[in-house]
């Protein structure tokens, strides 16, 4: 075994693994589809984010138009405060509604925007006034329970029924989601 | 025989002048030195003078501690107690700088070679050169062709150790030995496994290079025949002492009882025959009550 | 107590004391190691082809077993994985599943076990061999320091190639969960590898594994390199350091995994 055969094997060797390894960083990961365009940042707060997490996605109409960056608790209201942080290419209007959502019964958790009327855009800094929060499924349950056997009578149980039903899969949506993500 | 090859000047340390050698001190020198790797001492005592220019054996059983003066003399060990001195340098003082210059003085034929497998014959020969001067390509190139045509196996410079037969593989390991001028030449069991041409061919080398290129030659060997044919001086190992030295023709003519069992090949004498053991009549009626 | 029992008891007080002693010393004697080969850094590099020569040795021709081990691995993820998440109408995650498996853990686990019995075995035996053929006492004697010609470059050989054995396990079992769930299954392509870009981030999961590949790099190689340093120097003594090898480089694999995935993927924030 020569030295330029050697050398040459190393060569490849060594260019396909950097190779693998960039392969992995750009068409398996995400380096550099991670936002590098100017944005800014938008805050909201939610009683509850369900299993949302650091860079989920922010999306309206079902288009990516930014990034969660931040999660905390505020010690005052025990709301938790979301940092979005968003692509300068999109305007929101001040009276948008932000929502917790859930993409199909396993998908991700991600924020949903619902453009308003107000003809005042957020600006870096500003705050979502108008939010929902993700759908707890003990509580849907207890609910549910709690209508059940404050009404009693057969007759108002067709009315009351299909509400906690079309509700429940929506929450059992987002607690499958907290333990499948994990 | 080749021109002998000196390192650059600029590779000795400025103002340290305790790795020279004195040039009117015996070539080695041992003086009362012990050794044992453990609490079992190997070497009890051992004193002996290799004067320059000569071919000294020391001969002893298997296991009588031949190999541990090579290596003592070598500095991979430190004695107990005892000098050793090589040149006139005491070699367990010496720190490991000037360990790595004296040990660019000596060559070692190992036991069967030692040759490094992953390398041609020419490669083998070329490392020491290689690693310890800077010399250009080609005239390695003729240095180890040199060093090879004095062991006769010029034409095998391109074999790799593995398709050289033994005696070979030992002459190889020899070229090895000498390729930078060494002024002192350790051989660890040189005749051992050969087959009687490769034997007188090996022994002659080792007489020829010495006086060849003046050098110092100490040979551990428990091959008699060989060893009488060619050495200056003999000395006798067992149980970690010197029990005899002399000349070849003093051994022959020795009357004592140890030289005479080795020279002789007797299978009894002050060597036993027997391991110790308890009474044989007391183990083969052991159990008849 | 009888007298034998208490000879038994102190018998076998002495071996477990013993035993500690002797593991203690050699923990010492193998940190004295490592920082003897660290130190021999410059050395392994400045001869530079010796280096590459390991990088051959131990990389090159891990190759085969590496890639064929990375597909198969890949396959099997995608066809179990596709099973369980089918159950929950999931099977469109089944990119993320087999990418951030593979990335974050399968790779560089399972590259470091099969560089472990294949590459540090292998290294284990030749520093064995050369030491009981008294090359090494021969390399000692002709002033060329064994551990800068021997083994630090067979210890940066395996640390370089490691990280790319682990990226290469990675992305070609990626490409076998493809074929088994794209193109077998049937599962839509763009979700296989649109789900898995956006799953699957840069900062934690694929540097983490690298990161993971270089730890166990190193722990294989030092174990393997030490082990044939330190074998006795006869036919069974250098197999029992290469069996050695292997056990100890794959526990320690295990042990180190668990101890740095604790650390670095410590639950979803």
């Amino acid at each position: 075994m020569n030295r330029s055969t050697i050398d040459l094997w190393v060569g490849i060797f060594v260019a396909i693994g950097f190779g693998a390894i960039l392969f992995l960083a750009l068409k398996v990961g995400n380096l550099l589809t991670l936002d590098r365009s100017p944005g800014y940042r938008i805050e909201a707060s939610f009683e509850n984010i369900g299993g949302l997490k650091l860079r989920a996605a922010v999306k309206a109409a079902g288009v990516v138009v930014g990034r969660v960056e931040r999660v905390r608790l505020d010690p005052k209201t025990y709301d938790a405060v979301v940092t979005m942080r968003m692509d300068s290419e999109y305007q929101f209007s001040k009276d948008t509604i932000a929502a917790i959502n859930t993409s199909g019964l396993l998908g991700e958790v991600y924020i949903g925007l619902d453009a308003g009327g107000d003809p005042e855009m957020l600006k870096d800094g500003d705050r979502i006034t108008k939010t929902q929060s993700a759908v707890v499924i003990e509580k849907l349950i207890s609910q549910f329970l709690f209508e059940k056997a404050s009404e009693g009578s057969s007759k108002d149980q067709g009315a009351a029924q299909p509400a906690p039903a079309a509700r429940a899969p929506e929450g059992a949506k987002a607690k499958a989601t907290e333990g499948a993500k994990k | 025989m080749s021109p002998t090859v000196k390192p650059p000047a600029s590779r000795a340390p400025a103002g340290i002048a305790t790795w020279r050698v004195e040039p009117e001190a015996a070539a080695v020198e041992l003086a009362d030195v012990t050794f044992g790797y453990d609490a079992r001492p190997v070497l009890k005592g051992i004193t002996m003078t290799i004067p320059r220019g000569k071919i000294v054996a020391i001969m002893g059983a298997s296991g009588s501690g031949k190999t541990t003066i090579l290596r003592l003399i070598g500095g991979q060990l430190r004695p107990q107690s005892g000098t050793i001195r090589v040149g006139g340098l005491s070699v367990p003082d010496l720190d490991p700088e000037a360990l790595y210059h004296l040990r660019r003085k000596y060559g070692m034929l190992f036991q069967f070679g030692a040759l490094f497998t992953d390398m041609s014959v020419f490669e083998n020969i070329a490392f020491p050169m290689r690693e310890h001067t800077e010399l250009p390509e080609e005239l390695i190139r003729d240095l180890v062709l040199m060093k090879l045509q004095a062991v006769g196996l010029r034409g095998a410079a391109h074999l790799m150790p593995a398709e050289l037969s033994g005696g070979m593989a030992r002459r190889v390991a020899l070229a090895r030995a000498i390729a930078l001028d060494p002024m002192l030449v350790m051989y660890d069991e040189p005749f051992a496994g050969l087959d009687p041409i490769s034997l007188g061919v090996v022994g002659q080398l080792i007489r020829r290079l010495n006086d060849a290129l003046s050098i110092t030659s100490v040979v551990v060997t428990h091959d008699v025949y060989e060893s009488l044919k060619i050495v200056d001086y003999l000395y006798f190992v067992s149980e970690g002492r010197i029990v005899a030295s002399g000349t070849p023709q003093e051994v022959r003519a020795s009357s004592d009882a140890f030289v005479r069992q080795f020279v002789d090949g007797a299978p009894d004498g002050p060597v036993p025959f027997h391991y110790p053991a308890p009474s044989y009549r007391d183990e083969l009626f052991a159990d008849v009550r | 107590m009888s007298a034998d029992v208490a000879g038994a008891l102190s018998y076998w007080l002495r071996r477990l004391g013993g035993g500690v002693t002797g593991a203690i010393g050699q923990l010492g004697y193998s940190t004295r190691f490592l920082l003897a080969v660290l130190w021999q850094t410059p050395a392994a590099f400045r001869r530079i082809h010796l280096t590459l020569r390991e990088v051959y040795f131990a990389g090159v021709l891990s190759l085969v077993i590496i890639l064929m081990s990375g597909l198969f691995v890949g396959m099997v993820l995608s066809l179990q994985g596709y099973e369980t998440l089918k159950r929950y109408g999931a099977d469109e995650q089944l990119g993320i599943l087999v990418a951030l498996a593979l990335v974050r853990e399968l790779g560089p686990v399972i590259a470091g076990l099969l560089f472990a019995s294949r590459a540090g075995s292998a290294i284990t035996a030749e520093i064995g061999l050369m030491k009981t053929t008294e090359q090494l006492a021969a390399m000692e004697m002709m002033a060329v320091n064994p551990i800068a010609r021997v083994v630090a470059p067979r210890f940066w050989g395996g640390v370089i190639s490691m990280p790319l054995l682990a990226a290469l396990f990675s992305a070609f079992g990626i490409f076998g969960g493809y074929v088994v769930g794209v193109r077998l299954i049937g599962i839509d392509a763009g979700a296989y590898w649109g789900q898995m870009h956006a799953g699957v981030d840069f900062w934690p999961d694929v540097t983490n594994g690298i990161i993971k590949s270089f730890v166990f790099g190193a722990a294989v190689s030092l174990i393997a390199v030490f082990e044939g340093f330190d074998a006795k120097p006869t036919a069974e003594g250098v197999a029992s350091a290469t069996t050695r090898t292997v056990v100890i480089s794959s526990l320690a694999i295990l042990a180190l995994d668990f101890v740095m995935t604790v650390f670095m993927f410590r639950g979803a924030r």
